[in-house]
């Protein structure tokens, strides 16, 4: 069994440092002439995208069409992302509801009437075009409802398993997901929060937990070319406003007073407390959302960057050198999945339980 | 600044799908497996306080078992002394019925030899005067002539004739 799995880390990494090989001779080979931008390259590589490029074929790529839904003056606009033939620069006009759409690096645009090219003067700010509402479902969010239909596999099969036994002993996956899940409760929710009140905390602490962990997983899978959703502080500032909204809400009075009112300490020095504390209300959601999203993106970017190295130098010598470091990489990566997933939920209990702390 | 900027789209459906996976995951594995691990915990601990239990109860038991033991040491052994007391009480009471039999009977006998031996005597007394006379009437027959040997021989004859 462990064997096995180590195995299968093994072979994804391998897998993982092909794959970035390839992808990056893709776009050294489909910009001809060009020099090979490794920044470019990465920022593709971290950011979201509208369709799921997997590999190229004959110089085609080979890509997953999602669609894209947008909020206009005309109402709800919905086309599939293949009307871009794979363009991003803003070339290729899509005429939807009246309207018309260009994609430039990731971006959705509606031009305005009148226009046909899209312009932007020296600040980057496009001229004759604007953004509308874009819920597109991208590569991040189509990656993380495989994340979810993954997590509902494994965690309702748990449940199933223990209903079935009637002596309650955990057979199959429940067996493999019993130990993590009486350690979210028993190394974070007892400890931070306290053994009276951690009961209403759990859920929200377990989703959290293998939530942030499988998309970190996910993250480091090659073949799925990085869907880096856990790297995206669009991801990580949700959840953390989720925790936020949490500690705000269960803040009891000792709580709030701790804020507004230090006990214990003189008059000055409580409002002199004061807008710190008010302060590290808003810090402490803040800190999570920017350690998570620079946690898994830097990992991302340390790995592209030694795989850059390749075409950076144009030999294939150097390339011993950048698989060796960027699997050593990738296994320090493997571990922070777990750590980063892990302290996010430690910390949210943290603030939970300084939020139902009992005066004493 | 794209990169730290975070995108509507993705915030929306981050939202919608977590507060789903939340819900969902709350209701049909959390609340189950939290449940049947909680259960089978308190089932642990509930049976190693009942076989705490019953070690006490064994102990117990055990302690009941050494007291009884004791006691029916101890009545066995006072009912041992009892005997023995009852025994040497017996012996005690036979050796006195016997001594005090056997002084009825020496002193019967004492009596009985003293009856004989005054009968004995009386009847020595009455011989001795039979003899007396006879002898005094030999005496007589044959020393009347001599007044003096007359006395002189009972004098004689009384004093060997001392009584014994």
């Amino acid at each position: 069994m462990r064997l096995n799995t180590f195995k299968n880390v093994l072979f994804s990494v391998l897998f993982l440092a092909i794959s970035f090989a390839g992808y990056a001779f893709e776009n050294s080979d489909s910009k001809e002439g060009e020099e090979f931008n490794p920044k470019e390259m990465i920022l593709h590589h971290v950011k979201d995208a509208h369709e799921f490029h997997l590999w190229d074929w004959k110089g085609r790529p080979v890509s997953l069409s999602l669609p894209i839904i947008l909020w206009t003056d005309n109402g709800l606009t919905t086309f599939s992302s293949s009307k871009f033939h794979h363009d991003d620069n803003g070339k290729v006009i899509v005429e939807e509801n009246g309207n018309k759409f260009v994609k430039f690096h990731e971006k959705i645009y509606q031009l305005e009437d009148n226009a046909s090219v899209i312009e932007f003067d020296e600040e980057h700010h496009p001229i004759n075009a604007h953004k509308p509402l874009n819920f597109s479902i991208t590569r991040n969010v189509f990656m993380m409802w495989v994340s979810v239909v993954v997590l509902l596999l494994i965690f309702l099969t748990a449940a199933r398993s223990y209903k079935k036994s009637s002596d309650g002993v955990p057979t199959g996956i429940a067996g493999f997901v019993e130990p993590l899940i009486v350690f979210v409760r028993d190394e974070i929710g007892k400890p931070m929060i306290g053994e009276h009140k951690y009961k209403r905390y759990m859920p929200y602490l377990l989703t959290i937990f293998f939530f942030i962990w499988i998309n970190n997983i996910f993250g480091l899978i090659p073949i799925l070319n990085g869907a880096n959703l856990s790297g995206n502080i669009a991801f990580t500032c949700t959840l953390a406003v989720f925790t936020f909204i949490i500690t705000t809400l269960s803040g009891n009075s000792n709580y709030w007073k701790h804020i507004f009112w230090m006990p214990g300490v003189p008059v000055p020095m409580k409002i002199f407390l004061m807008p710190i504390e008010i302060i590290g209300m808003f810090v402490k959601p803040i800190s999570l959302m920017i350690r998570l999203f620079a946690n898994i993106t830097a990992g991302h970017v340390i790995i592209l960057a030694l795989m850059s190295l390749i075409f950076v130098f144009k030999t294939v010598a150097i390339a011993p050198v950048s698989v060796a470091f960027s699997l050593f990489i990738t296994v320090i990566e493997i571990i922070v999945t777990a750590i980063q997933a892990y302290i996010f939920t430690i910390l949210s209990a943290l603030y939970f339980g300084m939020a139902t702390e009992d005066h004493h | 600044m794209d990169l730290i900027t975070p995108d509507f789209g993705l915030v929306f459906w981050t939202a919608i799908t977590f507060l789903f996976l939340l819900l969902i995951l709350r209701k049909f594995a959390w609340k189950p497996i939290l449940g049947a691990v909680s259960d089978r915990e308190e089932g642990i601990k509930n049976a190693l306080k009942s076989a705490e239990n019953a070690r006490k109860e064994m102990e117990n038991l055990h302690a009941d078992n050494e007291r009884i033991l004791k006691e029916a040491r101890a009545e066995r052994e006072a009912m041992l002394k009892e005997a023995r007391e009852i025994k040497n009480k017996m012996i005690e009471d036979a050796k006195d019925q016997a001594k005090e039999e056997a002084n009825k009977l020496v002193a019967q006998a004492q009596a009985s030899i003293e009856t004989e031996k005054q009968a004995a005597i009386a009847e020595l007394k009455s011989q001795v005067a039979n003899l007396s006379i006879d002898i005094a009437e030999k005496v007589v027959r044959e020393e009347l002539s001599n007044k003096d040997k007359q006395i002189k021989l009972v004098e004689s004859m009384l004093g060997e004739a001392t009584l014994n």
